[in-house]
């Protein structure tokens, strides 16, 4: 265990009262529900658009795609370069004249306007509900990694990051979320930034890390590049370490999953709803790929590197720091970690845990967590972990902000109590903030104690997920698409990924949580496979069953769809600005660096 | 118009900063300090410097047409 020095609690004391003071500042300018929920649509694009890529940035980015990084290695850029800058430029130029043009305050919302009330109301209770929990399990995970790395209590770490979360959302809404989460994404990339720098210079460069890894993908039974190239063993699932074919994963993850994330998730379209203009709306999901597209380098790098360090060549080892006196045996780095990435421990006999074919099982969630402890000194380590915290208090400002808002416009003014003068409703995101906040702290506590039950709502909610882009693609781009429709189309897309991941399983998992309860028709090399594929079902399921039900259902006229769907929505012209900071220059540059970046990693 | 957020992103990098190289300067050439070969809060600290400056400066010129001096 590690115990941090005094200019450690400095630096995260420092960021705790710029946090506090952000949301008291910005206080004097919320008047009304907009100012609290949509920040008064006043946010300049730079903002919105970095606060639109902050959101995102939550501690699953930070831990899981570090995890990712060791466990499958560069092809993790497959969930950046193809998983969501194709989805956040197609949002920018096609969907954001939709979301923002028809003054819709929320997606559910849109879904009102574009269909009906039953649809919005499927849409977001399962959201309102999902955005909660995902909100509990981020915050469950912090406790346990800080309880873990420095020792602290589980609830006095969960109830502080939570109290301050809550703090400056309830006194300066979403223009307070949103500007933390600039001052967020700024603590993260320059807190991990070092982190890279130094374990790229303590293996010998990029080069040397290839080498490195070229003898871990040996020892794994693949050919040497296989964790440093992203396409070239792409062609078939058991050639790569993700264990996914090319097609399943641009289908699944390019296709249906990231547009189903990035173009109908309310959580990121909220702070494109925050921008200025139309032009604003439109440039923030592109100016959010800029970074966006970078990430890899940050995130993944730091698991990667974790797997090939030596475990000497850091600042401390066994959590203390290395001074004079301190010799090799205080490593608690046993023989059957990997670099320093610890093993996996049997929770009954304390024993690392093996897989079927007797290898150890290795806690990849500790990567990049063990490589800020491995490299940073009193100091840069208290950023390190500042960096890890805003992350893990963007992401749940963001879901809470998300939460506030379709639950007091699209569940409580809808349902409970609509026509309330303003004053009623600006006073109830409060109170939502207060309550969003405080089910997300019983749900973090629900995870600690039934670890399945989050396994399997996080389950269902990919089940809902799945099917969502279909409904929004044929809503805003096929005028024909009726309500009765998208309703039928969503809980069929439902069903069918239910029943596809009921009927499948991935190779030598057992049968439960992970497939196959209602029979095991087929197997996948990998759950990422099982994943992809069971999005594909939903998505093809919703989009055939959207089709045809609208052909035998009454569409609306043409003149209540105005502003809602293309053909009867006039093209959005950007003459605001000069031409290299319009939409589609913009785009054209964004994609044009992802294709070069795919190319350098092929 | 709203708060520029510029400000008080400037304002938490200068200080952060200030507050690493600071620290860097007072612990230099103490083992366990300098990770590679790298007296790391030293550099990094001035580079957080540089850019909470660089945040403040940009807010401060942002500022300036809206307030001209009487």
């Amino acid at each position: 265990m590690t115990t941090l020095g005094w200019v450690d609690y400095a630096v995260m004391l420092l960021y705790f009262a710029f946090v506090l003071g952000i949301g008291a500042a910005v206080r004097r300018y919320v008047h009304t529900s907009e100012d609290f929920f949509l920040s008064g649509r006043a946010i300049p694009a730079w903002v919105t658009g970095l606060a639109f890529v902050s959101a995102n940035l939550g501690a699953q980015e930070v831990i899981g795609m570090g995890a990712s990084g060791a466990k499958y290695g560069i092809a993790t850029s497959h969930f950046y370069w193809v998983g969501a800058i194709p989805a956040m430029v197609f949002i920018g130029l096609f969907m954001m004249p939709f979301y923002y043009g028809s003054r819709a305050r929320s997606v559910p919302e849109y879904l009102k306007l574009r269909f009906d009330e039953k649809t919005r109301a499927l849409n977001a209770v399962s959201f309102a509900i999902m955005t909660v929990f995902s909100s509990g399990i981020s915050l469950y995970a912090m406790g346990k990694l800080l309880n873990l790395l420095l020792g602290w209590s589980f609830d006095l770490s969960i109830l502080v990051a939570a109290g301050v979360v809550l703090a400056y959302i309830f006194l300066g809404g979403l223009t307070s979320a949103i500007y933390n989460e600039v001052l967020q994404f700024f603590l993260i990339v320059l807190g991990f930034a070092p982190l890279v720098f130094l374990g790229l210079r303590a293996v010998g460069g990029w080069s040397g890390l290839v080498a490195r890894l070229a003898d871990h993908a040996i020892a794994n039974g693949f050919a040497p590049g296989a964790y440093t190239r992203s396409w070239a063993f792409m062609g078939h699932a058991s050639t790569n370490p993700v264990g996914v074919e090319w097609f399943g994963l641009v289908m699944g993850l390019g296709f249906v999953l990231s547009f189903g994330y990035w173009c109908t998730d309310f959580l990121v379209v909220q702070r494109a709803m925050a921008a200025n203009s139309m032009t604003a709306a439109r440039r923030t999901p592109l100016i959010a790929a800029f970074p966006k597209m970078l990430f890899p380098f940050l995130v993944i790098l730091p698991g990667m590197l974790a797997l090939v360090v030596s475990p000497t060549s850091g600042v401390r080892q066994g959590g203390q720091v290395i001074t004079a006196s301190t010799t090799s045996t205080t490593s608690t780095t046993s023989a059957s970690a990997l670099g320093i990435v610890p093993p996996k421990l049997d929770p009954h006999t304390g024993q690392p845990l093996r897989d079927a074919a007797g290898r150890v099982v290795l806690d990849y969630d500790l990567a990049t967590p063990m490589l800020l402890l491995h490299f940073f000194p009193a100091g840069l380590l208290g950023l390190g972990l500042t960096a890890l915290l805003a992350s893990f208090m963007s992401g749940m400002a963001g879901n809470v902000t998300a939460f506030n808002t379709v639950w007091t416009y699209d569940l409580y003014q809808s349902y409970v109590r609509p026509g309330a003068p303003d004053a009623h409703y600006l006073a109830m995101g409060r109170f939502a903030t207060l309550a969003g906040v405080a089910i997300s702290i019983a749900a973090a506590y629900v995870a600690a104690s039934f670890n399945n039950i989050m396994d399997f709502l996080q389950l269902v909610f990919a089940f809902v997920n799945a099917p969502l882009f279909a409904t929004f693609a044929l809503g805003m781009f096929w005028k024909r698409t009726t309500g009765h429709a998208a309703f039928t189309g969503l809980v069929a897309g439902t069903l069918a990924a239910a029943v596809h991941h009921g009927l499948s399983l991935p190779a030598g998992a057992a049968v439960g949580v992970k497939g196959g309860y209602l029979g095991v028709v087929t197997t996948f090399p990998s759950e990422l496979a099982q994943t992809f594929w069971t999005a594909i079902v939903a998505w093809t399921t919703c989009f055939v069953v959207t089709i045809l039900v609208s052909l035998v259902t009454r569409p609306r006229a043409p003149e209540q769809l105005r502003g809602l769907v293309y053909g009867l929505t006039p093209q959005p012209v950007d003459t605001a600005v000069s031409w290299f900071q319009r939409p589609v220059t913009l785009a054209v540059v964004v994609l044009a660096v992802t294709v070069v970046l795919n190319a350098v990693f092929f | 118009m709203s708060l520029d957020v510029r400000l008080p992103i400037g304002g938490f990098f200068t200080l952060l900063g200030l507050l690493l190289t600071g620290y860097g300067w007072a612990t230099l050439g103490t083992p366990g300090t300098a990770p590679a070969g790298v007296p790391i809060d030293l550099v990094w600290g001035a580079a957080l410097l540089v850019f909470g400056v660089a945040m403040l400066t940009l807010a401060r010129h942002a500022r300036k047409p809206s307030n001209p001096s009487p």
